[in-house]
């Protein structure tokens, strides 16, 4: 099972937490085209790799946080706030 | 060589020692160019293929498959076959699809082991009963065969069942959509792989599409590791991938891919009679014919790539086993897999062209794929070949995520997402 950490419980075992998908998705203005309304409310680049992704603790404290997370390995590289925006990772250095 | 099934050819060759059986299908080396290139060796590409060669006559065509062919999907599924959809646009797709199903082993002449054993969805409160009673008319209104039991008939068909006084989940009654059930997932991918190559089409396996070749915005060709290949026309049936062909292509798509697990107990003798699944718990059974039984659960809630699930959803699944089939309580855990899938918002496929001329799409099946590779295969070679949307593809569009006009089909899980 995968582990996450809480901000404010600390790590905890994946079934405490509620995955909210995608995160950082800035809301086009309500006057949009229909073209540019849909790919905010669908469209995704669901990355193979590295993914900055919006986690709540459902069943403990309750807190919303981001967490940017390997889609391949599922390494979480980094924890940070709701309102943060995503930081960067250096690559890490090839074998 | 023998090439055709049938008893009379077993007899013959059965003479030889069976040494003279030509094999299923070519391994091709790609040429330079096809007329189309279809993506991806699982059920959906070959079925294209397939269908290519068969209703439109457009025999130079390519599968390409980066691993066997089989192995993504096709091959990790949980092999169940039902059109218990609940729209009308749904209903005529995977009707289809089942009808399909039904004489694919005479059509291919190769036996898909379709087993048409029933799935039968279990009601556990009030609301359930209410709720299938809605999905089973809204089925018959459809014209998809489904029937309302009570909870004798359900104890009746699979005695197995938790009828007991202590029962956690008591089962109140559920419905049965009678000519669904089960296929041998190996043989549909085989099977389609060896009526395309009888036809003409190249099936190359280890051949990996790394990049896609572009004239101004259209794509005339792909890059692959075996070297680069043009065509008239691509088409890509990669699901759990999608988004990385997509992203090579230049555009997204409104898919997020998920692990979706399923696992198999130690083979016993025949223990259930039907495909069972229990919505409320969030898990599905039948036994195949090896005598494993077969089980599995909801989606690992959270986006991967990653070909193994989680123990949380194993652990949730096995636990709903035993509740539901005490019996079983003692049965060992044999393997457990997972496989990754397309999920789209409205849980419906997308099946036609994408952003990109001369690049089509079949993605967005969701957990449900393996059901509908007849269908899938059928109208994205109609497209292909005409230029036209099959009129069972027109409403399962892109565009729709635009228009909005989705078909968001509740029961398209068949379990709740």
């Amino acid at each position: 099972m995968m582990q996450l950490t809480c901000p404010l419980c600390g790590p905890r075992a994946e079934n405490e937490f509620h995955c909210g998908g995608t995160t950082g998705i800035a809301r086009p203005p309500l006057d949009c085209s229909d073209e540019t309304w849909g790919a905010y409310l669908h469209f995704r680049d669901n990355p193979k790799g590295d993914h900055a992704e919006r986690w709540r603790h459902t069943y403990g404290c309750g807190l919303w946080f981001n967490v940017l997370r390997d889609t391949v390995t599922h390494e979480v590289k980094v924890v940070y706030g709701i309102t943060e925006s995503r930081p960067e990772v250096r690559p890490e250095a090839s074998p | 060589m023998r090439t055709r099934y049938s008893a009379w050819s077993l007899l013959g060759a059965a003479r030889t020692g069976h040494g003279d059986w030509a094999p299923a299908w070519r391994e091709a080396e790609p040429k330079a160019r096809y007329d189309i290139i279809v993506i991806g060796g699982g059920g959906h590409g070959l079925a294209t293929a397939y269908y290519l060669a068969k209703n439109h006559g457009v025999t130079n065509v390519a599968v390409l498959e980066a691993g066997w062919i089989g192995g993504g999907n096709t091959g990790r599924n949980t092999t169940i076959v039902r059109s218990n959809y609940l729209y009308p646009e749904s209903a005529r797709l995977y009707d289809f699809s089942l009808r399909q199903y039904e004489q694919l082993s005479k059509t291919l002449n190769f036996n898909i082991m379709f087993s048409q054993r029933g799935v039968l969805t279990l009601a556990h409160s009030r609301h359930d009963l209410d709720a299938q009673s809605r999905w089973a008319n809204a089925m018959l209104c459809n014209g998809i065969d489904a029937e309302l039991l009570d909870a004798r008939q359900v104890q009746a068909l699979e005695p197995r069942l938790n009828f007991g006084a202590e029962a956690r989940f008591p089962i109140l009654g559920g419905f049965i959509q009678r000519r669904a059930g089960s296929a041998r997932h190996d043989a549909v991918a085989w099977g389609y792989a060896r009526g395309a190559s009888a036809l003409g089409v190249d099936i190359v396996q280890n051949c990996a599409v790394t990049g896609l070749l572009k004239q101004g915005d259209a794509v005339v060709g792909v890059v692959t590791k075996r070297g680069e290949i043009r065509a008239d026309k691509v088409a890509m049936a990669v699901a759990g991938h999608s988004s990385a062909l997509a992203g090579l292509a230049g555009f997204q798509l409104p898919v997020t891919s998920y692990a979706l697990q399923a696992m198999v107990s130690e083979p016993v003798k025949p223990v259930l009679n039907t495909v069972t699944l229990s919505p409320s718990l969030g898990a599905y059974w039948s036994q195949s014919d090896k005598g494993e039984v077969v089980m599995g659960g909801a989606l690992d809630h959270f986006p991967s790539y990653a070909q193994r699930g989680s123990f949380d959803v194993m652990q949730h699944v096995v636990a709903a086993t035993v509740e539901m089939f005490p019996s079983l309580g003692r049965v060992r855990l044999l393997r457990q897999w997972a496989g990754i899938v397309d999920v789209v918002q409205d849980s419906s496929p997308i099946i036609g062209a994408t952003p990109v001329p001369g690049l089509y799409i079949n993605c967005g099946w969701g957990t449900g794929g393996f059901k509908a590779i007849p269908v899938g295969g059928w109208t994205l070679a109609h497209v292909l070949a005409t230029g036209h949307n099959h009129e069972l593809a027109e409403p399962f569009q892109l565009q729709r995520f635009h228009t909005g006009r989705l078909i968001d089909e509740a029961a398209a899980a068949g379990i709740a997402h």
